[in-house]
Formats: structure tokens, sequence, C-alpha cells
């Protein structure tokens, strides 16, 4: 029986969130992925497969390789990441109030 | 202290805005200093462990900011344009927020950032407005936020990683 594939099932497992955050910065050959990793080339091409199937990830040929890219329309419907924005903002702000507290300490 | 700061954070995604609204315990002239100023928004305008690093910043009207993230490798990442549109001191002002390359190429489209300043009673509040003409602005912009919420998860992914190649 051919396994459900959905978002979050691309992101349930510990690798391939890894391999989604070092794609999310750029586009990689499953080679220079396969480099981060201890496991099997193997291993990474079938979570590469999963994340696929996801349609978290395609594939782009440029030349002799391929790169994976992240489809990033894909992991807009996790409404959740919206909250990653948000939690940008708070921790900037908590910084920007250390901030202003050590100049108004400073002033005194 | 911070919690009982007002912070308001809206995602719109009818007219492709995202409204965010924040109080200080400072005065209006401290804190328009703090978004302002070079030294003082490199202290706190990128979320630790990363180190928001300005080229070089021209506070004026067609005056541009050019700013960098550095991870805590010191490895730089994440470069920004912001270009200003609108300066009203201690007022508002505005700029758009255009991501770029390591050689300060643009990479369109950005977003356009409204923001105001007011103060009452010693606190003052900011109004943040980051509008996107179109749907795809708004989601390329919610797509750097998304870059960004990932680059505070890279120390627990080194952390992941080290784990893995046990």
């Amino acid at each position: 029986m051919e396994a459900r594939r959905d978002i979050f099932q691309a992101i349930a497992d510990p690798t391939r969130r890894a391999i989604i955050v070092l794609i999310a910065l750029q586009a990689m050959t499953p080679n220079a992925i396969a480099e981060h990793f201890d496991t099997s080339r193997q291993a990474v091409s079938r979570h590469l497969q999963i994340l696929t199937e996801c349609e978290l990830v395609n594939q782009n040929q440029q030349g002799r390789e391929i790169y994976y890219q992240l489809e990033v329309n894909k992991m807009k419907e996790i409404d959740n990441w919206i909250d990653q924005f948000r939690k940008i903002w708070e921790t900037r702000f908590n910084q920007l109030d250390e901030v202003l507290l050590t100049i108004k300490n400073k002033k005194k | 202290m911070s919690s009982s700061l007002l912070f308001d954070f809206t995602v719109n995604k009818e007219n492709n805005t995202v409204n965010i609204k924040r109080e200080f315990y400072a005065d209006l002239e401290l804190v328009w200093e703090a978004w302002t100023n070079p030294e003082i928004l490199d202290q706190w305008w990128a979320p630790k462990p990363y180190q928001s690093k300005t080229k070089y910043m021209d506070f004026k009207v067609g005056g541009r900011r050019f700013y960098a993230m550095v991870s805590p490798e010191g490895v730089e990442m994440g470069w920004h344009i912001q270009d200003y549109t609108s300066i009203n001191p201690k007022t508002n002002f505005k700029f758009l927020s255009v991501f770029a390359d390591k050689d300060e190429n643009p990479d369109l489209p950005g977003s356009n950032w409204d923001l105001n300043f007011s103060e009452l009673n010693g606190t003052a509040t900011v109004y943040i407005s980051i509008y996107n003409e179109s749907r795809e602005r708004m989601e390329k912009m919610i797509e750097m936020g998304f870059k960004e919420g990932f680059t505070l998860g890279l120390q627990q992914l080194d952390e992941l990683l080290l784990t893995l190649k046990k």
C-alpha cells in the first residue's frame, strides 16, 4: 500500500527537517546534502525522494547536476510557519528592550 | 518586564500587509535613535546568536542601509538593502526592503515598510506596517521570515547534525 504523502510527513523526520533547513538557504545537489550527514547517500536519496513526493522540494537540472530546492509555496501551507516570522520580531524586540535599558542606565 | 509591554502582530492576507505594534519603556528620542543609528541597530536587529552587520547606512531620503546577518562562526549571509523613501524625524520613516547578494545586487521584489513612532507618559510605541503590492510579494516576505526563522534554529541544526553523525 502506498503511504500517504503530505507536508507533515515530510517534516516528521529529524533528518528531513535538517535537509529542509539546508536547502532553505540555497539549492543543493544530493552529494552536497549528503556531505552534511554520516548516513549513507542512499538514505539521503530516500529522504529526498519522500520530500519530492510530498512536493516540498523540486528538482532543478543545471548541466549534469540536479539541484534540490525548497518548494516555498508548499511550505506556506503550514500557517504555523508565520509564527517563525513573529518569533523573530519577538526576539528582536526583547533584545531592543535590553539595549534601551543599557543606554538608559549609562545616562544616569 | 517585556511581558507587560504591548505587542501586536498580525498578518493580513487580504491586503498583503503585516502589521506590528510594540511599546518600549523608553522615551521617543531614545527609541528613534535605536532604530536609526546603525551602531545601536546592529546590537538588536539580528536574532541571537546571529549578529547584524551594517556595511553602510546613509539615513536620509534617497539614502540606503546595506547590511548582513553574521553567523556565530563569523560567516556573512542574508544581505539586505533598505532604501529610505521618507523621513520625518521622531515621527515616521519609510523604506523599501529588498533581499540582496553580498555584492549588493537586489533580488526583487521587495516590500514597503512604514514605521511610526509616538510616545505617551514615557512609553514609546512603534507601529510598523509592511506592505506588499501583490500576493507574490507578500509571500516572498513570509519566505524571508521563514528563512530567518530557520536561521534562529540553525544552532539547533548544528547540534542535530552532531547527533546524527554519532
